[in-house]
């Protein structure tokens, strides 16, 4: 059965200040989000709000229909697993402890993980083709390689939706298409919702089901890529001229979106 | 056929490795002093407590054994191990390699109440109680003004600071008491008390301290998974399912009871809890599944090396905190160094 992450009317910020409000979206498993939007407009807190961290301050977000902001840590860690962007942790654990770190939702408050959460943290080390970094010290690898362990992490947490903090930045142009390529996989092939937010409209081209893009004065859309992400949309939102053009074979072709240089200011 | 059992790996042999190091150390340590007595005989005369031996020694070396020296090694190694396994917590839980228990103001507190029980000329259960008072006291600041001030922004930055505030302002109570304590005969009590020593310690003062060391030891060993997930920060443990008031809230009064505890019985003892904690991060690396055992058996071996130091350099007796001074300042330094280069290990 496939689980529905709501939200309904959401307006959330800092105490006294709202930075973003009204936003209604819903994702199933196996669909893929992707949230545009520049810089300070509002992604991240959304996303706080959404994981709990942030009181809500009106309307909903609901988890198969039940309220989560009602849920224990636990309980929703155990549906919604989070990939923050990488940094470094102030002491150099291994990649495979960093990983079996994912499995705290399952283990009771007394109890370290076993044996078994130690395999589940392997597999998932697998499933992104980096178990060759396992014994590795988490604070010594790449940051390309820190991002795939982040996301091994929260695949240890086996969720159903997962919310992804920027999951290409700072990554060079392979990593990049390697840590997206991942992420299509995992939606189609692991049936995971996924939510990211992004700064390249190639990206949620390239990987996204469904697109939301925030704005300013409570600019807010949300459909498909090819409905929502249009030349004068982003014209309104950036404040950029680009063009978007079809690349590749007809029945396998990809829009890109290319900045129109002489209109760039 | 044999069962193939899946091997521990270097970690886990090096953590077999130091209860064996740990008991060899206690025994050992009955032999040191300037009584001289034998191992055989020590051995014989812990042994004739359990069972009926022939009683093979005179009555002054079982004193000796008995309620002078075992109290002595037992309170080392409880306060080593209390102190380290503290600053371990400390450092986990705020993400950073260089808090110890002075951090909260928990060292400076407890002192204030174990000399407040002195200036009143309370018995040693009294100086105890004193000094678990003033470390929950110092603490419970610390805690409720970092949690108001840092409300709405970083909570870990102000605690730590906060911690520093009121630590300062219990050690300048202290010197207020210094001040007007009786300089014939207070003082001298306080100020070697604040050095720091075992040399006093019966077998009273240590029954005494285990019951909250032991528990609180108890407790920290158990939440300790918790900690590997705090040290990525707090917005990540929520993400990852960890109720990180309720850890917090546990892992500070439990690292409190168990400094306090230790600070009534040995006074201030300082930089146990910064470098032992860093040594078994070398030794097994920074897993709080295996860090946190193997700091609190390094810690109950490093102050018993210590004291055995103290007890036997000179003639006359080096107080322990002055000797852990000694070498955990040069030790703090080489850190500082070291982690410009490579990070924290």
């Amino acid at each position: 059965m496939k689980m529905r992450l709501e939200a309904k009317n959401v307006s959330c910020g800092y105490a006294a200040k709202t930075v973003i409000s009204g936003i209604s979206l819903a994702l199933n498993q196996g669909e893929s989000l992707c949230i545009l939007g520049p810089n300070g407009i509002g992604k991240t807190t959304f996303f706080k709000t959404i994981l709990g961290f942030l009181a809500l301050q009106s309307g909903q977000i609901l988890l198969d229909g039940e309220d989560i902001h009602r849920w224990s840590r636990r309980k929703l860690a155990a549906k919604v697993g989070y990939v923050p962007q990488a940094h470094n942790p102030p002491f150099p654990f291994k990649v495979l402890d960093v990983v079996t770190m994912g499995r705290t939702a399952h283990l009771s408050f007394f109890s370290s993980p076993s044996q078994k959460d130690k395999e589940i943290a392997e597999e998932a080390l697998c499933t992104l083709g980096i178990t060759h970094l396992k014994d590795r010290i988490y604070t010594q690898i790449s940051g390309g390689e820190r991002q795939l362990v982040l996301i091994a992490r929260a695949l240890a947490q086996q969720p159903a939706f997962l919310i992804m903090d920027e999951p290409t930045a700072n990554l060079d142009f392979g990593n990049q298409i390697r840590v997206l390529n991942q992420i299509n996989k995992l939606v189609q092939q692991a049936n995971l919702g996924v939510i990211m937010t992004t700064h390249f409209p190639n990206h949620a081209f390239y990987c996204a089901s469904k697109v939301a893009v925030l704005g300013r004065d409570k600019m807010f859309t949300v459909g498909t890529a090819d409905e929502v992400i249009t030349e004068s949309y982003l014209k309104a939102v950036y404040g950029v001229d680009v063009q978007i053009v079809d690349v590749g074979k007809r029945d396998n072709s990809l829009k890109v979106c290319v900045p129109v240089a002489a209109n760039c200011g | 056929m044999l069962k193939a059992v899946s091997l521990p790996d270097a970690s886990g042999l090096k953590l077999l490795l130091l209860p064996l190091l740990l008991a060899a150390g206690f025994f050992v340590s009955f032999v040191i002093g300037s009584y001289p007595i034998s191992i055989e005989t020590v051995l014989a005369i812990i042994v004739g407590k359990i069972m009926n031996l022939p009683q093979s020694w005179t009555k002054d070396m079982e004193i000796v054994v008995m309620k002078i020296r075992l109290p002595r090694i037992t309170a080392a190694i409880l306060v080593g191990a209390a102190l380290s396994t503290s600053g371990a917590a400390y450092q986990g839980m705020f993400k950073n390699p260089m808090v110890s228990p002075g951090l909260l103001g928990v060292s400076a507190g407890a002192s204030l109440g174990a000399a407040l029980a002195i200036l009143f000329s309370y018995n040693i259960v009294g100086i105890q109680i004193g000094a678990f008072i003033g470390g929950m006291l110092a603490v419970t600041i610390t805690y409720l003004v970092s949690v108001w001030l840092g409300r709405n922004g970083d909570t870990m930055l102000v605690m730590i600071l906060t911690g520093i505030i009121v630590g300062m302002l219990f050690s300048s109570f202290l010197s207020l008491i210094k001040y007007a304590a009786d300089p014939y005969t207070k003082l001298p009590t306080i100020t070697y008390w604040l050095m720091g020593s075992l040399a006093s310690v019966n077998s009273n003062d240590v029954l005494i301290a285990s019951i909250p060391i032991v528990i609180g030891l108890v407790l920290l060993m158990l939440v300790r998974w918790n900690l590997n997930v705090m040290s990525f920060g707090d917005e990540e443990a929520k993400a990852l399912g960890v109720n990180t008031g309720r850890v917090r809230l546990l892992v500070i009064a439990a690292a409190t009871m168990i400094t306090a505890s230790a600070v009534a019985i040995s006074g201030m003892i300082g930089l146990v809890g910064l470098i032992v904690p860093h040594l078994a991060r070398l030794l097994v690396g920074p897993d709080y599944k295996v860090l946190m055992p193997a700091a609190m058996m390094m810690g109950g071996l490093f102050l018993l090396f210590v004291d055995n130091l103290a007890r036997t350099l000179y003639a006359v007796e080096i107080p322990l905190g002055i000797l852990t001074s000694l070498i955990g300042a040069p030790f703090f330094l080489y850190l500082l160094v070291n982690t410009k280069k490579k990070g924290w290990a």
